[in-house]
């Protein structure tokens, strides 16, 4: 046992978003014509590694969505912070940490704990700036050794073949796993026939590179993080990696917990619109022309302005800073999905408009099947296509807006690590001479792979599912 | 059309109601004046005289929506919502928390936020579409099948990068343009130059990649056919012909935007301390100053609605197809 188990509100979220996605998912699949169009979408090289590189962002998330408060070793027990928890066995109390970690966290917990005084550049071991050092001669100025930075490095004059080493180690280290999935996949690519469904086979070539790469990549950078700030640290010294690899978490949490919120509100009014007409089209088409008229950053500062006010008002008692933090978070995606329902809404009152004049739609009512039948077994099949490819389309948008929203100052928490948060607190410092540029970097690189990755697995998507489009290109 | 144009007008009046009821209870329901004024006089040694004072000098000392104790119309003219919402709809966005009258702010800081918009949209719109017009011409090569992954690829950009790269080059490296700020008159051009390149780049992903798609399904249309049939060049087909037709969407979709324009771009002035009406928000958000974030709600939806009537009127003047009833 790790320690007692703290989920927050978003982890369950987060999960069951995944739950739900993956028996959709699984329905869909049932389906021969929509297993086809899967297949066409992972046969698009593009596609096929975006999809592996967002299911490794997932995997992260997912990892950094499992929370819990850490097992205190005895004596720390007493000058720490704590709770007591377990009262049974009075004479070996447990004890807990006060602030809850995640698996993540303690995966990293080497890189996590390695704080420095300051900024220090990717994988330096001297720090940025100089400092007034006592030594046996007197006070010098001079860059201090850094505290985690290659601290157990005697040699500096070694740092350079110390890396070249270290990255050596995790290439080889990474053929072991590369080389086994190599033999699995040319096998794989062997036996799948290539001629008989034309260009519909999975992309396995790009599928094995995308993976070995990232498996690569994986075993450089942990061998290299486990002695070194591999991008450096920022100001107040925390490691540069750990913030970025953190901040996953929060950008995919608001991609789909927004999706979740504006789903069914897009789903029920945009199909009673479409299908009723009458007054509830009237209403449902005043309630979204009233919205989308407001401009969309001036009602989400408006709406998380007057909640954050009313938060600081009535909840000044919610317990820890991870909680408050958690709360904001959420709703802040509750606005942006009040806000974003309205483009997948207009959507789907077009087609249930144009749905409801088929003729099998006529033949149901025919024959005596009461609306909400007729909705749920005849029309909603018929959108799915639809609703997966806004909410494709929209996820990468809301991965940006964050960026945004925390520049404006309505987005997530300031204490919450976000990449919006990164670049907000980095971006003065290309100003600073000599130039950091690492957290900016990471922040950039991080948040380009995620809505590029989400972007071109969209398009497939889209591709794949608009009969209107297909056989276009 | 004058018809049309009335029940336009006449529709978006209960629109800009509903606009009005959704701040007004965001911001005077979900929470009260004294919610307000303890925010604005700190938590700590508040005593109830100086809420009523601060409530007294702000106009906030007023019922929501119905005073029980006046007579006649003041019951409901001199309440929260008359004077503080309706009131609006006469452009009166009364004064912000420090005291000063919004409406000439606004008036103010038009100027700046036009300065950078316009160029931006007339620059952007001539770049866009001469690259999606090139693409259009390689399609299925694999200049086209590159140039749309440069574009998804630049879509995939924060907004905010683009502008710290380019203050960055063009401010600090090159030192060809002043890093931000902003001067009034000819002379503020230099001023002009990183915002608008800025802004040109980051839009030019998306809108290449919008533009192509547009101009491809009317490529295949017969018209185009018989152009090449009489003998055109493709140059001619696609800049004469094709472009006039598939400019019907985009200007539709630029006209929009048109009176939108004077709202200025949050994150680019801020970025660039352009004292215009983008930054003007993002201050006022960040001061927590409602006063200002309620009138540019109202303001940003009436030019909105405005860019749709705008939009109505230009489909009759470029399509002789479409009526208006």
């Amino acid at each position: 046992m790790l320690g007692q188990p703290a989920l927050l509100i978003s982890d369950y979220l987060i999960w069951s978003i995944c739950l739900i996605g993956g028996i959709s998912l699984a329905i869909g699949l049932r389906n021969p014509l929509q297993r086809q169009r899967w297949r066409m979408i992972l046969s698009t090289p593009s596609a096929m590694a975006s999809a592996i590189i967002l299911l490794t962002y997932l995997a992260i998330a997912l990892l950094d969505s499992v929370h819990f408060r850490p097992l205190l070793p005895q004596d720390e027990a007493t000058t720490n912070g704590s709770i007591e928890a377990n009262s049974e066995q009075p004479n070996s109390t447990v004890t807990y940490a006060a602030s809850e970690i995640s698996l993540l966290d303690l995966l990293l917990s080497n890189i996590r704990k390695a704080e420095e005084r300051s900024y220090s550049a990717p994988l330096a071991i001297y720090a940025f700036s100089k400092e007034s050092l006592v030594t046996a001669a007197g006070t010098t100025r001079a860059y201090p050794r850094l505290l985690y930075g290659g601290a157990d490095l005697e040699n500096p004059a070694l740092h350079r073949s110390d890396i070249v080493n270290r990255t050596l180690t995790g290439l080889g280290l990474s053929l072991i796993l590369v080389i086994p999935i190599f033999l699995l996949f040319r096998r794989r690519s062997r036996r799948s026939p290539t001629l008989s469904a034309g260009n519909q086979t999975p992309a396995w070539r790009t599928a094995f590179m995308t993976i070995a790469g990232l498996l690569i990549i994986g075993s450089v950078a942990t061998q290299l993080a486990d002695h070194y700030h591999l991008l450096g640290t920022e100001k107040v010294g925390q490691d540069v990696l750990y913030l970025g690899l953190k901040s996953i978490r929060t950008g995919v949490l608001i991609g789909a917990l927004t999706l979740l919120i504006m789903l069914p509100l897009a789903l029920v009014l945009g199909t009673a619109a479409g299908y009723f007409g009458g007054w509830i089209d009237d209403a449902v088409q005043y309630l979204y022309t009233t919205l989308s008229s407001i401009p969309g950053v001036l009602l989400i500062a408006a709406a998380v302005l007057s909640v954050n006010l009313y938060l600081d008002q009535n909840l000044s008692e919610v317990t820890s800073l991870h909680q408050r933090a958690d709360l904001r978070l959420l709703l802040l995606t509750g606005i942006l999905g009040l806000t974003g329902w309205i483009g997948l809404c207009r959507l789907l009152r077009a087609e249930s408009l144009k749905l409801r004049e088929l003729d099998y739609v006529t033949a149901a009512r025919a024959f005596g099947v009461v609306d909400a039948r007729i909705l749920i077994r005849h029309l909603l099949p018929n959108l799915g296509h639809i609703v997966l490819i806004t909410i494709v389309i929209d996820f990468s948008g809301l991965v940006l807006a964050e960026a945004v929203l925390s520049y404006v100052g309505v987005g997530v928490d300031p204490s919450m690590i976000s990449w919006g948060n990164m670049i907000n607190s980095a971006r003065l410092e290309l100003a600073r001479e000599p130039l950091v540029w690492w957290s900016l970097a990471t922040a950039f690189i991080f948040m380009f792979t995620l809505v590029l990755c989400a972007n071109l697995f969209a398009d497939a998507v889209r591709d794949a599912f608009d009969p209107r489009l297909r056989g276009k290109q | 059309m004058t018809r049309y144009l009335l029940r336009r007008l006449l529709y978006a009046i209960p629109i800009l109601l509903g606009v009005n009821l959704i701040t007004f209870s965001l911001f005077f329901v979900v929470n009260t004046p004294d919610d307000m004024a303890y925010k604005h006089l700190g938590d700590k040694r508040v005593t109830v005289e100086m809420v009523d004072k601060w409530k007294k000098d702000h106009g906030y000392d007023r019922p929501l929506i119905y005073a029980a104790d006046r007579g006649g119309f003041a019951r409901f003219s001199d309440t929260l919502f008359a004077q503080h919402s309706l009131k609006l709809f006469l452009l009166d966005f009364g004064r912000a928390d420090d005291g000063r009258s919004i409406g000439t702010d606004i008036r103010q800081r038009m100027g700046p936020s036009l300065a950078i918009a316009i160029p931006n949209l007339l620059v952007g719109l001539l770049v866009y579409i001469t690259v999606s017009l090139t693409l259009t011409f390689f399609r299925g090569t694999y200049i086209d099948f590159n140039g749309v992954l440069i574009a998804v690829a630049m879509m995939s950009i924060s907004a905010m990068f683009y502008i710290i790269a380019g203050q960055f080059l063009l401010g600090k490296l090159l030192h060809l343009a002043p890093i931000s700020g902003y001067q009034h008159g000819i002379a503020g051009f230099r001023f002009l130059i990183t915002p608008v390149l800025v802004g040109l780049i980051a839009g030019l992903g998306g809108s290449v990649r919008w533009y192509r798609t547009l101009f491809l399904e009317e490529i295949e249309k017969d018209y185009i056919r018989s152009a090449r049939a009489r003998g055109l060049g493709e140059a001619a087909v696609l800049w004469r012909h094709l472009l006039r037709n598939a400019l019907i969407p985009i200007l539709t979709g630029v006209v929009v935007v048109i009176p939108t324009l004077f709202m200025g771009s949050l994150i680019t002035e801020s970025f660039f301390s352009i004292p215009g009406l983008g930054s003007y928000t993002i201050d006022a958000i960040r001061a927590q100053d409602f006063a200002i974030v309620r009138a540019m709600v109202f303001l940003g939806s009436l030019l909105y609605i405005a860019g749709l009537m705008l939009t109505d009127l230009s489909y009759v003047m470029v399509d002789p197809r479409v009526r208006l009833e």
